[in-house]
């Protein structure tokens, strides 16, 4: 209980966020919609992290690092997969994952 | 209804509302909008919890630099005003029975399991001096190593975007 705010309403709202985030995963085909429910994915996980964090562990601060490294990998996974996104446009003047069926020719 | 569980809850809706569009709408650019409303949202639910300066990181970082970028790769490699192909019901049905069988499990595991309910005495911990000082400290409870690990990923993965995007010769 945070101040009127129980615990379960935080992971409520990063499950849904979480599995939205899946649903994208599995349904969409342009790969900036699918890095877009990655970031969706991170993001509910570090909800979590906080949350568990601040209501039952409120003297420590692991909760809060762990998100802090989590964003920063997100950071780094955003850059790297949009260099390749773009590499993969330039060869194919496209990028839909279902018409990528060869790495290098 | 207190302002906490009222602010909460139109954090929360937020999160909800917006992340459903980011995965359905059919207007990419649209889609990333979404995307950048539902990480404000989540900024303001760690500034809720009185996390400041990941409130901060996330703010900057997520909202200002990866939804940035996102909008850049969405612009070179799309044409604005072309709406994505819609995705065929064979393939939403099944993704959605899954998502949704999973929600519901995990939903239902966490309002049967009992948390403890004790409350420590709210004791503030987040002020910057305490982070930094953990940042950089080698001891129990100190992220010296991952600080440095993740300094060596930051680098790593500036150089492979460098040289990943950079054009070939040939």
């Amino acid at each position: 209980m945070f101040e009127g705010v129980p615990l379960q309403w935080f992971l409520i709202t990063g499950t849904i966020m979480f599995f939205v985030g899946i649903y994208g995963f599995l349904v969409r085909k342009n790969l900036i919609t699918i890095l877009m429910s990655t970031e969706l994915i991170l993001n509910s996980v570090n909800i979590n992290f906080v949350a568990f964090n601040k209501i039952l562990y409120p003297t420590h601060l692991e909760g809060m690092f762990f998100a802090v490294f989590i964003i920063a990998v997100a950071a780094a996974e955003a850059s790297v997969a949009i260099a390749i996104i773009i590499n993969i446009y330039r060869r194919l003047i496209n990028i839909d994952v279902e018409k990528m069926n060869e790495m290098k020719y | 209804m207190t302002p906490n569980q009222l602010m909460f809850a139109i954090f929360s809706a937020v999160i909800i509302i917006f992340s459903i569009l980011t995965v359905t709408s059919r207007r990419i650019l649209r889609a990333a909008t979404f995307l950048l409303f539902v990480l404000v949202a989540t900024g303001g639910m760690y500034f809720l919890l009185r996390f400041n300066f990941l409130a901060a990181i996330q703010l900057t970082l997520y909202a200002g630099g990866i939804v940035v970028l996102i909008i850049f790769s969405i612009l070179l490699t799309s044409h604005i005003g072309d709406k994505l192909e819609a995705p065929s019901l064979m393939k939403i049905i099944p993704a959605a029975l899954v998502t949704a069988f999973g929600a519901i499990l995990t939903i239902a595991t966490i309002l049967q399991y009992k948390f403890p309910q004790e409350v420590v005495a709210n004791s503030d911990r987040t002020d910057i001096r305490v982070i930094a000082k953990a940042l950089i400290s080698t001891e129990k409870f100190g992220y010296a190593l991952p600080f440095e690990v993740i300094s060596i990923l930051l680098l790593a993965a500036m150089v492979g975007a460098i040289i990943l995007a950079k054009k070939r010769k040939d």
